[in-house]
């Protein structure tokens, strides 16, 4: 007797139970471990983070209005999202969950290819074969998006190692949910890069929620941090509403990689304001109650203080940068909606190099055949 | 040219395009120092570095997920799944992602990789050594499968695979690995995909076999050919995209038509070849198609010689459509 502990074993390095925070709730900063980030460094954060909310809730009128068919928002998570990515060195690798836009949009994928995957039409870059938010741009380092939940973490780590092999220095960041820590692919995932220490920055946002699944019914750890420890891998506990906190411990994970250290597993502690997508109604399994001390610790109004604190922001440039993001939007929209769907012909082509005869004979059909009465009727 | 079985012949396509091409590795388990449970690797550790030749985690997920990340940096990974029959972990990778990789990026991330692994029954491997699954895998748009009979052809046709730009499964048949064996060149050459071969020829009825069968289907020509029954024998080697142009010329020759596969029947891949068949030849036909298969049972142990369609359960179908 005796022998198993009554409570499951805490992880000690690290102490995944303490939470990183650098930003105090009056705009000032926690010097140990403030990464340093110039004013145009913060200006730019921050105005990613407000251009990921405000078209957060274009995107979510687009799907109201009937225009788009769907979206997948990221409110209350965005210097999670933009904090992040910003961590990261423009040679580095990102693979999103499906939940990211805004850090696609500042690594530099162009708005108006964005808002064309929405619509699916000609000019998407995935030539509308996915649903909207399913975008990919490899120009900026960034990886098809998968609908499945923890199926990118694997790739991640072979992306990186398949780097290691040919000898370059090139970090992935891995977006996942909580929900995906239940996943086979976070278990492979974590436990290859733990073994053949690989440079990943597993990414976890903790938003509380999997659609409609609280994180008490993902795991029986007190954290999900501390799931690093079965992997021999450091895991550690980030203010996901605090930027600056999250850009501090990104690029640590990244030093990390730099020396050979490998994989860091992050948990970003932050909330799912919305619902899980447009289709989702979280008023069916959460008291909006709930949303309360969350909306209290909102990542936007955090950021602003310390600008406003600074002198750096007020209501005059909030206002015209939202305007700008209006105007751009709307011209986006209005070419997207004007631009066709994709050609017939390229439902048959990128199965595979080239169309086997399988494909091109039922491509043939399909050209010669009556056409369906509207798309999406 | 030298006498080789199948074993040495993919061992010789591994190597050459290692020593050719910096970006292909193998991962695996058990790929490393034992050189696989088959030997299929021997040597290419101690030649290629561990960091090339990878002893993996035992987690066919993970090796299946990371070797697509791989490919999407650009390497050129050769994975081994010890077993046909321990693929299934892999499964979504295989079917959500790697093969929906360049169709879903719209072509931004071709993930090119060829999946190697022992197929079919006859060894005393019991329900999981003995699995031969790829109509699991035929089904799935954006995949190739590949799975030679002879040591000529698996060198050929590896060769061929790793080169190929689109995800190959290349399904080796562990009852011929060491049985088969016949002259390989030493030079590295091709032997096309979506080529089939006619291995017999003959007028009276076509057979349509591949892998470990393609002997039992030759054996049962030989010994209807005894009795007057002349089989054509074509040995698929590509099963998809499968050679169409081969098998319709064959039997607009014979009019009859004989499938044989040790996978299960139903919805079989002998399935898919009657149904191109039919379509295309249905005026032709002078007898219904037959399949010979193993049965829609899981692959039993001891009786597996009367589960698989070995020799004798072929040549009365071969009989029987010829003189329908």
């Amino acid at each position: 007797m005796d022998m198993i502990p009554e409570k499951p074993a805490t992880f000690r390095p690290g102490e995944p139970a303490k939470v990183i925070r650098v930003l105090s709730d009056d705009g000032t900063l926690d010097p140990r471990h403030d990464p340093g980030l110039s004013d145009a460094e913060v200006l730019d954060i921050y105005r990613w983070m407000v251009t990921t909310r405000q078209l957060d809730e274009r995107l979510v009128a687009l799907q109201r209005q009937g225009r788009i068919g769907f979206h997948v928002g990221s409110l209350g998570e965005e210097a999670a999202i933009i904090g992040s990515a910003f961590a990261m060195r423009k040679s580095d690798w990102l693979f999103p969950c499906y939940r990211e836009f805004g850090a696609a949009l500042m690594r530099g994928f162009p708005l108006q290819k964005f808002v064309d995957n929405m619509f699916g039409n000609a000019n998407d870059t995935v030539l509308g074969r996915q649903m909207p938010d399913h975008y990919t741009c490899r120009e900026v380092g960034w990886c098809s998006i998968s609908s499945p939940v923890g199926t990118q973490i694997t790739q991640a780590v072979g992306f990186s190692w398949g780097a290691k092999i040919d000898g370059k220095d090139v970090a992935s960041l891995v977006y996942f949910g909580d929900g995906a820590t239940s996943s086979t692919d976070f278990h492979s995932g974590m436990n290859f890069a733990g073994v053949f220490k690989v440079p990943v920055v597993f990414f976890c946002r903790n938003n509380g929620w999997a659609i409609s699944v609280p994180v008490e019914r993902q795991t029986a750890t007190r954290t999900f941090a501390e799931k690093a420890a079965a992997y021999g891998i450091p895991g550690v506990r980030v203010d996901g509403n605090d930027l600056f906190a999250v850009v501090s411990v990104v690029r640590e994970a990244v030093r990390r990689g730099e020396q050979g250290l490998g994989p860091t597993l992050i948990e970003a502690i932050t909330y799912r304001m919305g619902g899980h997508s447009t289709s989702d109604d979280p008023n069916r399994y959460r008291a909006t109650d709930e949303l309360k001390p969350w909306a209290d610790r909102d990542p936007l109004e955090r950021g602003r203080l310390y600008l406003e604190r600074r002198k750096l922001w007020d209501d005059r440039k909030e206002l015209a940068l939202i305007a700008d993001i209006d105007q751009r939007f709307r011209a986006a929209v209005a070419v997207s909606e004007k631009t066709p769907p994709p050609p017939l012909e390229s439902m048959f082509e990128d199965v595979y190099e080239k169309p086997p005869w399988h494909l091109q004979e039922e491509r043939a059909e399909l050209l010669r055949g009556p056409r369906a009465p509207s798309p999406h009727s | 040219m030298s006498q080789m079985n199948m074993v040495q012949a993919i061992n010789e396509a591994l190597r050459s395009s290692m020593r050719r091409d910096k970006r292909v590795v193998v991962l695996g388990e058990d790929v490393g120092k034992v050189g696989g449970v088959f030997r299929v690797t021997a040597g290419l550790s101690e030649e290629f570095g561990e960091e090339r030749v990878i002893d993996t985690p035992l987690s066919e997920n993970g090796i299946v997920g990371c070797a697509v990340g791989m490919a999407l940096y650009g390497m050129v990974p050769v994975v081994e799944i010890q077993f046909a029959d321990f693929i299934w972990p892999a499964y979504d990778q295989i079917v959500n992602e790697l093969a929906k990789y360049r169709y879903r990026s719209g072509g931004e991330y071709p993930a090119k990789l060829v999946i190697r692994t022992p197929v079919g029954g006859g060894i005393r491997g019991g329900h999981y050594h003995s699995q031969h699954p790829e109509a699991a895998f035929i089904h799935v748009a954006g995949l190739k499968i590949v799975c030679p009979s002879n040591p000529y052809d698996a060198k050929g046709l590896l060769l061929a695979s790793i080169q190929d730009p689109d995800p190959v499964l290349f399904f080796e048949p562990k009852r011929v690995y060491r049985a088969a064996k016949g002259e390989v060149p030493e030079n590295d050459y091709i032997v096309p995909l979506e080529s089939a071969k006619v291995v017999r020829a003959g007028r009276h009825v076509t057979v349509l076999a591949y892998g470990a069968m393609l002997y039992e289907a030759l054996d049962a020509a030989a010994k209807a050919s005894e009795k007057g029954v002349e089989a054509e024998v074509i040995d698929l080697r590509t099963l998809w995209p499968v050679d169409i142009a081969t098998i319709v010329t064959s039997v607009k020759h014979t009019g009859r038509l004989v499938v044989v596969h040790e996978a299960a029947r139903t919805c079989g891949f002998g399935a898919e070849l009657v149904t191109l068949v039919v379509e295309r030849c249905f005026y032709h036909l002078e007898a219904p198609p037959v399949r010979v298969t193993g049965f829609d049972t899981p692959f039993p142990y001891s009786l597996e010689m009367e589960y698989m369609p070995l020799s004798h359960r072929i040549l009365p179908a071969l009989l029987d459509s010829a003189r329908s």
